[in-house]
């Protein structure tokens, strides 16, 4: 336990001086990006990972921060950073309607189910072209840093991030993480237990769906460009959803770790092989979900034998 | 005053009556065994009382509530718990923390709720399990696992569903001198499903009911059902 506590300090610090010690403009906006992902696949996991339900819709929450921020700065003169406090506000009350609708489908249905959320919502903003710019899309006009520095970019990414985590780690140790792990389990033993499993998968998805327009809201107001196929497409729920399973479901540093290699190494390869990046990158996600099927923490703790939860079989 | 009451209970699958008319009472305090061959209605009738299906007809009052219309949930919450007849461990968790997703139904603090999944883990003898993950054990543990769950939500009642299907001998007699236990220590009534007439569930049940095809076919003591020439029939034909 104290050994955990050093390595969080020293990691912070690490992180807190990061910007100092990468000074070039694109280690730091890869830093941002990564940190960005993190809060993403930890927000998913909330819902994905800890109550086990697999959405495929999460881009639905994220364009719905980032458009926030566009219609904000569009149609207002307020600034666009007020987006990560509307933005949250907004997806509340549709998140807790696609709840109704979709927790009434188990497993595979509702993940298609999300999947359709996800559609409804790009092509809603391809179309309300007078809210939203349709295909053209919205360009932000910078506000509050003006000037060229990543670096205030950079901490607002990493509060937003590590206040997610903070969030997953209470969550995971208390009640709702339980009730939510129970779920996931066996809907019908939670029930038998006393837990009403509608209640607490609307709860998961509420904080999940905030969270994730949270993260929105900021990447328009870095990006400072809005359109549908950048914050609303299918590829972006997929991407989040596979930085959770690389990294461990279910588990508070899975997501985070899936987040860093995913993002880190389809920067890396970009950049050092081109068009074959994609081809490297698929190579990647195969090997680790033949060789660590409970994802990189699962296979780490394997390797190490750090579970603190010994799996040993009992022969009676 | 009973803690349970039901009352003309019926529930129709389409043109299948699988519970017809059926009335019982269980009084606190109280073991009772619901017997019957396969397929008499007994895991319908569990299902009935704990709101996981609704009744086509009939009451069903515990400790002063109507339960006809409760979600399973909050049949829970009301006291009254469960186990499955075909066990449902929560796989990935450990036996402690199965117990003590239980426990949180009593109590939203942390260490209180660890305090009951103690107690209720050393009462069900399960202590030395405590870290294995549920998926791996045995089945005696498995039932012993589900029985441990339901009792840290702190119920009244517990509906036994087929607590000795698959248990050897050893393993049933720790399951029937666990549910005395029950009784006898903790003050909880039972209502304990089982298919075959055996003399270990017999023993320690202060009353028996026979179901077939629905229907409650006999009702009394252990002995008087043993005799019952309607019994016999419904196991062994004419």
């Amino acid at each position: 336990m104290k050994r955990a506590k050093i390595y969080l300090s020293v990691l912070s610090l690490f992180l807190i001086a990061a910007p100092f010690l990468f000074e070039a403009r694109y280690s730091q906006h890869v830093l941002i990006l990564v940190l960005l992902y993190v809060a993403l696949g930890s927000a998913w996991n909330i819902l994905g990972g800890f109550a086990g339900q697999l959405s495929l819709g999460h881009a639905a929450f994220f364009g719905i921060g980032a458009y926030t921020a566009a219609v904000i700065a569009s149609k207002t003169t307020l600034s666009p950073w007020w987006a990560m406090a509307a933005g949250p506000l907004l997806v509340l009350p549709i998140a807790l309607l696609v709840g109704w609708i979709c927790f009434r489908l188990r497993g595979p249905y509702f993940t298609l189910a999300t999947i359709a959320v996800g559609e409804v919502m790009r092509l809603v903003a391809l179309n309300w072209s007078d809210l939203t710019g349709g295909a053209v899309g919205v360009v932000i006009r910078p506000s509050i840093f003006s000037g060229t520095s990543k670096v205030p970019y950079y901490y607002i990414v990493l509060f937003i991030a590590a206040v997610t985590i903070a969030l997953c780690h209470g969550i995971s140790r208390r009640k709702l993480g339980y009730y939510l792990m129970a779920i996931r389990e066996d809907e019908e033993t939670a029930e038998s237990i006393g837990i009403d499993t509608t209640k607490y998968k609307l709860i998961a998805l509420a904080i999940s769906a905030s969270l994730t327009a949270i993260a929105g809201a900021f990447y328009a107001n870095y990006f400072l460009f809005v359109d549908p196929t950048i914050v609303l497409p299918l590829a972006l729920s997929v991407e989040i959803v596979l930085m959770a399973i690389i990294g461990g479901l279910g588990t508070v540093p899975g997501p985070v770790l899936g987040a860093v290699l995913l993002k880190l190494s389809s920067e890396v390869f970009r950049n050092e092989f081109a068009q074959a990046n994609l081809l490297i990158y698929g190579a990647l996600l195969v090997i680790v979900i033949l060789f660590m099927p409970d994802g990189l923490i699962g296979g780490f703790r394997r390797l190490f034998r750090l579970g603190t939860r010994k799996s040993q079989r009992v022969s009676a | 005053m009973f803690l349970l009451e039901v009352k003309d209970l019926t529930k129709r699958f389409g043109g299948l009556v699988a519970v017809d008319s059926l009335s019982f009472t269980v009084s606190a305090g109280e073991t009772v065994s619901i017997i019957g061959p396969n397929g008499a209605g007994k895991t319908t009738v569990f299902n009935l009382i704990t709101g996981f299906y609704q009744p086509t007809r009939g009451e069903i009052n515990f400790d002063g509530l109507n339960l006809v219309g409760s979600k399973p949930h909050r049949t829970a919450l009301f006291g009254v718990g469960r186990t499955f007849q075909l066990v449902k461990p929560l796989r990935g968790l450990s036996v402690f923390e199965n117990i003590l997703v239980g426990a949180f139904a009593r109590t939203g603090d942390r260490s209180e709720a660890r305090r009951i999944a103690q107690d209720v883990i050393e009462f069900t003898d399960l202590s030395a399990l405590g870290d294995a993950l549920a998926d791996g054990l045995p089945i005696g543990m498995r039932k012993r696992l589900e029985l441990a769950r339901s009792l840290a939500t702190g119920p009244k009642l517990i509906l036994l569903d087929e607590v000795m299907s698959g248990l050897n001998p050893t393993e049933s007699k720790e399951a029937v001198e666990l549910i005395r236990r029950l009784r006898d220590e903790r003050g909880i009534s039972a209502v304990a499903g089982v298919e075959h007439v055996m003399q270990v569930v017999m023993s320690i049940s202060d009353r028996v009911i026979v179901l077939n095809h629905g229907r409650k076919i006999a009702e009394g003591s252990p002995s008087q059902v043993v005799g019952n020439p309607d019994v016999i029939e419904a196991y062994l034909g004419k």
